[in-house]
C-alpha cells in the first residue's frame, strides 16, 4: 500500500492503495465516484474513459502510481450541473438507451472537441471507435458531437 | 371508448400523509401470475384468492406535482419514460409537472414487473391508462362536489380542472378530496386521436442522471461495510471443481475469505430461469475489487471432467429429469454433429397439404442450409448483484429483468419466506435476455449468507463472457418446390440446434403455401443457453429471409413482390390453422418499406440493396439495407426501416430503439460468435469477441412507423431479427456471393467455410 495525493475534478484527494491499482478502481472503490464505469478491464470498450490533463485515457489500465501530478477529470467533474456542451447535446439528441457506456462516450467526445473543435465524420469515428455501445446508439452520439461542436 | 373493469379487479385510493392523493389500480392478469400471487394476496390483503393484482401509483401533491411510479425494470428500453407517459396521458397532466420514480419490487402492487419478450408497454398499456383515467375522473368528481356543479360540466387539461362558468382549480387543490372519493367502476379512455402526450416524443426522464454519471446501476450500488466478491468458475463447460489451494490468495492484502460453495443443493428443482451452468464455484471476498481480482489470480485450482449429469427441472414444462451430457465441446465438432442430426428423422411441427408429393413432382427444388454460432449477450455492465442476507431477512439489489422469477428460488436457497426478501431494481446496463437468468443473484446471496455480511458480487468481463447462457447454436435447411411455371408448390424447413430447435412452425410462409412441412430436432449440451433479443427469431429471420431472396431470384420475381404475393394468399385464402401473424399488418409494413426506401425506383438502380421483413412479438418490421464496398470490406452505409408496433408511445425513443436494433443486428451478423475448444470458450473479452463500433455503424438509419391505432405491440425485439436477412441479401448484391454462415465477416475471410 502507498499513499497518493491526487487532483481529481479540481480537488485534492488522498488515497492509500496498492501502487498497481487502476485509477478506475481508485475512483469507484476508494472514492465512491462511480460515474466512471467498468466494462472490460483491458482498454477495449472505453466505458472507463477519464481525462488525464485533458486527454482521454482508459482508467481501467492506468495504475495510480503513474499519475504523478497529472490532473484527473471524471464525468462527475466535466461540469457542475450537467451543462457541458457535450452533455447538453446528449440530452438534446436523447442519446442514451441503457446508458452504461455513456459517461465514457461523453468523456471521449469532450476530449475530442477540446483538441479538434470541428471534427469531421472520420475524425469522430477515429476518436470514438474505442468506445463500445452495445445498445447501438452510435448514430445519435455522432449527431450529438456535431451539435456540441457548433456551440 | 369505454372500458369496464372486471368486477373482480379493483381500484383503490388513499390520502397521502402530507395531503394529496394516491391511486392504486389493479387488474386481472394472466393465470400464471395469478396463481403465483394468490397466496400472498390472501395473506396480506384479503383479496379474492383467484385474482392477481397490479398497482400503478399516481401521487399528486397539493402544489400540483405528479409523481408516477414506473413498475417495470429499466434496461434501456426507456420504460421509465414511456410507462409514466401512458398514465399522464389519461390523467391529463402537464408532463412538465411529472416526476418519475422506479417502483419497488412488489408483484402484488405493481404487477408482473418483467422486462422481456418486448412486453413492457404491451402488458402495462391498458392498466396504466385505466389508472390515469380513473384518477382524472376522481379529480373531476372532487371538483364537482366542491363547486356544486355537475361533473359533466367540468373539463380537464394539463392538470387543471375547468368548469363551464370559467372557474378553475389545479389538480393539487382537489387531490386530497379526490382521494376520499370512491374509485369509478367504469372509466372513459381517450380516443387515440385525442392523445397529447402519447405519440409525442418525450425525453428520457433519466437522461440527466445518465450524462452526469449518477449511481444508477447495480455496479454502482454500495452500502457501508460492503465487501466485494468474485467467483472462479470452471474454465470449460463439462468441467467441475476437484480441489483448490487458497493459501496464497488468503495472504493477499484486503482478502477476507476464500471458499467454495454450491449454487443449488443436490436434487434442487430448478425453475425455468434458474439455469445452472456450473454448480460449484470458488468465492474470493475482500475489501476492494482490485484486491479481490489479484487474490483470485493466486488461486491454485484443480478441475476435472464433470461427466454426464442429471438436472431436476420444474417450472416451464412441469417437473422432469433432464440429462446433461458431459462431453467437452469443440466448435468444428458441434457443426459436424448438427449436420449429422439434420439427416435424422425429426419431430414434425406442422404439416399442410401433401409436401412429399409436391417435392416429388417439382420441376425444380431449391435447397439451402444456414448456420449460426452461439452468441454472448455482452451487456456493457457485467453481471453483478448486491446481497445482504441476515438472520431473518435479506436485501438484494441489482440488475435483473424479472425479479419475481428469481424470488421463489432465492427464498428456497436462503430458507426465508418470500416476503422477507427485498429485491431492489437498479437500472440495467443492458440485458438482451441475459438478466432473465438469475444465477448471479443466488451466488451473491450464497456468499453473503456464508459471510453474514453485505456483499457485492462482480463478474469480470471474462467471467461474464465465459459463463454460458448464450444464444444457442442453430442450423436450418430450407427447401422450396417449384413447378414448371416457377410457381411455389411446396415449402419445407427442418431446423435444429445446440441445444434448442429454432423453428417457429406457424409463422410466415406457413399459411401461404399449400404444401408445407416444418420439422425440428435438438442436441443436448452442457453449454447453457438463454433468451437473446428475439430468441429463435433472430436466427429464423436470417435463414428464412435469405432463402426467400434466393427463391425470388429463382422464380424471377422481385423479392418484396414475392413476399407480398405470398401474404396476399395468406390473407385472402390462408392455408392451415394457427397462423400466428396478421397478413394485413405484414403487407402494410412491406408496402411502407417499398415506399420509404424508393424500392425499384430508377434513382436507386445503382444501389446494392438487401431487403428482409419479419414478424415477432406481435409486431412487424422490415429493413432495406444499402451496402457498399469500403476499403475492401462490405459496409452497410444506409438503412431504411419500417415497423408496425401499433400505437407508438414515444416516437423519438422508439426510433432510437429501432436504430439500435439495426446496429446490433449488423454487428452480430458480421462479427458475433462464441466458439469452443474442448469445452472452453475461445473468446473472453472484447479483444477477441468483436462488437460493432462507431466506424462500422451506418451513416443513416431512417425509421418509419406504420400509423396505427392498434394497442401497442412489441418494439425492443421485432426490428432486430430481419436485419440479419437484409444484410445477407445485400451481401449477395455487393459481392455476388450468397452468405449462409454467420458471422458473415468470418465467412468472407474464409471462402472454404
Amino acid at each position: 500500500m502507498a499513499k497518493y495525493n491526487l487532483k481529481i475534478n479540481g480537488k485534492a484527494r488522498q488515497v492509500d492503495v496498492d501502487p498497481s491499482t487502476p485509477v478506475l478502481w481508485v475512483l469507484r472503490d476508494s472514492l465512491n465516484m462511480v460515474g466512471t464505469k467498468f466494462g472490460c478491464g483491458m482498454a477495449q470498450c472505453g466505458a472507463c474513459t477519464v481525462h488525464l490533463d485533458g486527454n482521454a485515457v482508459r482508467s481501467c489500465v492506468l495504475p495510480v502510481s503513474a499519475i504523478g501530478k497529472q490532473e484527473i477529470t471524471t464525468i462527475e467533474g466535466l461540469s457542475a450541473n450537467g451543462d457541458h456542451p457535450v452533455q447538453k447535446a446528449w440530452l438534446e439528441h436523447d442519446v442514451a438507451q441503457c446508458g452504461y457506456c455513456q459517461s465514457g462516450q461523453i468523456m471521449s467526445a469532450a476530449a475530442l472537441l477540446k483538441s479538434n473543435p470541428k471534427p469531421t465524420d472520420d475524425d469522430i469515428d477515429a476518436a470514438m471507435s474505442g468506445n463500445i455501445c452495445r445498445c447501438g446508439t452510435y448514430l445519435r452520439i455522432k449527431e450529438a458531437i456535431k451539435t456540441a461542436s457548433k456551440v | 371508448m369505454k372500458n369496464t373493469h372486471n368486477r373482480r379487479s379493483f381500484l383503490k385510493s388513499s390520502a397521502l400523509a402530507g395531503g394529496g392523493m394516491m391511486l392504486s389500480f389493479s387488474w386481472f392478469s394472466n393465470a400464471k401470475a395469478a396463481e403465483k400471487i394468490q397466496e400472498r394476496n390472501a395473506a396480506r390483503l384479503n383479496l379474492p384468492d383467484q385474482w392477481s393484482e397490479l398497482t400503478g401509483y399516481v401521487k399528486i401533491t397539493p402544489d400540483n406535482v405528479v409523481k408516477i411510479l414506473c413498475p417495470n425494470p429499466e434496461f434501456g428500453q426507456n420504460v421509465m419514460t414511456s410507462l409514466p407517459m401512458i398514465v399522464a396521458e389519461e390523467l391529463d397532466v402537464d408532463w412538465k409537472n411529472v416526476v418519475v420514480e422506479m417502483g419497488p419490487h412488489d408483484n402484488v402492487k405493481l404487477g408482473p414487473q418483467f422486462t422481456g419478450g418486448s412486453n413492457s408497454v404491451r402488458m402495462y398499456w391498458k392498466p396504466l391508462r385505466n389508472a390515469g383515467a380513473a384518477a382524472r375522473q376522481m379529480l373531476i368528481e372532487a371538483a364537482s362536489q366542491t363547486w356544486s356543479v355537475p361533473a359533466s360540466e367540468i373539463t380537464t387539461k394539463a392538470g387543471v380542472l375547468t368548469h363551464t362558468s370559467g372557474k378553475t382549480a389545479k389538480y393539487g387543490e382537489m387531490a386530497s378530496k379526490a382521494a376520499a372519493i370512491a374509485v369509478p367502476k367504469e372509466v372513459k379512455l381517450k380516443a387515440p386521436k385525442d392523445f397529447s402526450i402519447v405519440r409525442n416524443s418525450k425525453k428520457n426522464t433519466e437522461g440527466l442522471k445518465v450524462v452526469t454519471g449518477k449511481p444508477l446501476f447495480g455496479m454502482d450500488y454500495r452500502v457501508d461495510g460492503m465487501l466485494i466478491a468474485m467467483i472462479q468458475h470452471p474454465p470449460a463447460f463439462g468441467m467441475k471443481l476437484k480441489s483448490f489451494d487458497a493459501s496464497q490468495s488468503l495472504k493477499m492484502p484486503g482478502i477476507k475469505d476464500v471458499f467454495s460453495f454450491k449454487l443449488y443443493d443436490d436434487g434442487f428443482e430448478q425453475g425455468g430461469f434458474d439455469t445452472r451452468t456450473f454448480n460449484e464455484m470458488i468465492a474470493v471476498v475482500g475489501n476492494s475489487t482490485w484486491e479481490v481480482m489479484n487474490a483470485r489470480k493466486k488461486l491454485i485450482v484443480q478441475w476435472e471432467a464433470a461427466g454426464d449429469l442429471k438436472e431436476t427441472m420444474s417450472g416451464r414444462g412441469g417437473k422432469r429429469e433432464v440429462s446433461v451430457p458431459g462431453r467437452l465441446e469443440t466448435t468444428s465438432r458441434q457443426f459436424e454433429m448438427m449436420a449429422e442430426y439434420a439427416k435424422k428423422p425429426a419431430q414434425q411441427l406442422r404439416k399442410d397439404g401433401d409436401p412429399e408429393t409436391a417435392f416429388k413432382n417439382a420441376a425444380q427444388i431449391i435447397e439451402r442450409t444456414y448456420n449460426a454460432p452461439f452468441l454472448a449477450h455482452n451487456c456493457m455492465e457485467p453481471m453483478n448483484f448486491f446481497a445482504h442476507v441476515m438472520e431473518d431477512k435479506a436485501v438484494v439489489a441489482g440488475p435483473l429483468q424479472a425479479p419475481g422469477w428469481m424470488e421463489p428460488t432465492l427464498a428456497k436457497i436462503l430458507n426465508l419466506p418470500a416476503e422477507k426478501i427485498e429485491i431492489q431494481m437498479t437500472r440495467m446496463g443492458g440485458g438482451f435476455g441475459r438478466r432473465a437468468y438469475g444465477s448471479y443473484v443466488y451466488e451473491a446471496a450464497r456468499i453473503s449468507q456464508k459471510l453474514k455480511a453485505p456483499v457485492k458480487l462482480i463478474y469480470s468481463r471474462e467471467d461474464d463472457m465465459t459463463y454460458g447462457i448464450y444464444r444457442p447454436m442453430y442450423t436450418a435447411t430450407y427447401r422450396a418446390a417449384l413447378d414448371a411455371n416457377k410457381n411455389l408448390i411446396g415449402f419445407h424447413v427442418i431446423g435444429g440446434g445446440i441445444p434448442e430447435n429454432p423453428v417457429h412452425a406457424n409463422r410466415f410462409p406457413a399459411g401461404a403455401v399449400d404444401n408445407y412441412l416444418a420439422e425440428g430436432w435438438e442436441i443436448p449440451s452442457n453449454v447453457t443457453i438463454g433468451a437473446f433479443r428475439a430468441p429463435r427469431s433472430n436466427f429464423n429471420a436470417a435463414a428464412e429471409q435469405s432463402f426467400l431472396d434466393e427463391l425470388a431470384e429463382a422464380m424471377g420475381k422481385d423479392p418484396i413482390q414475392l413476399r407480398l404475393d405470398l401474404l396476399k394468399k395468406a390473407k385472402e385464402n390462408p392455408v392451415g390453422k394457427n397462423n400466428d401473424y396478421d397478413a394485413s399488418r405484414y403487407i402494410g409494413v412491406l408496402e411502407l418499406l417499398k415506399e420509404k426506401s424508393g424500392w425499384g425506383k430508377p434513382e436507386n438502380a445503382g444501389k446494392k440493396r438487401g431487403v428482409a421483413a419479419y414478424f415477432c412479438h406481435a409486431s412487424y418490421a422490415g429493413h432495406v439495407v444499402d451496402m457498399v464496398m469500403r476499403d475492401g470490406q462490405p459496409y452497410v452505409e444506409q438503412v431504411t426501416s419500417t415497423v408496425d408496433c401499433g400505437v407508438v408511445v414515444n416516437p423519438d425513443a422508439a426510433r432510437n430503439m429501432v436504430q439500435g436494433a439495426v446496429v446490433d443486428g449488423i454487428g452480430n451478423a458480421f462479427y458475433g460468435a462464441l466458439t469452443h475448444k474442448d469445452g472452453a470458450p475461445e473468446q473472453s473479452n472484447f479483444h477477441n469477441y468483436r462488437i460493432i463500433r462507431h466506424n462500422e455503424a451506418p451513416k443513416k438509419i431512417d425509421v418509419h412507423f406504420v400509423e396505427s391505432d392498434v394497442d401497442p405491440t412489441g418494439l425492443g425485439e421485432p426490428p432486430f431479427p430481419p436485419v440479419f436477412g437484409a444484410v445477407a441479401n445485400a451481401l449477395f448484391k455487393t459481392t455476388g456471393k450468397r452468405y449462409y454462415n454467420q458471422p458473415f465477416a468470418s465467412e468472407q475471410s474464409n471462402p472454404k467455410s
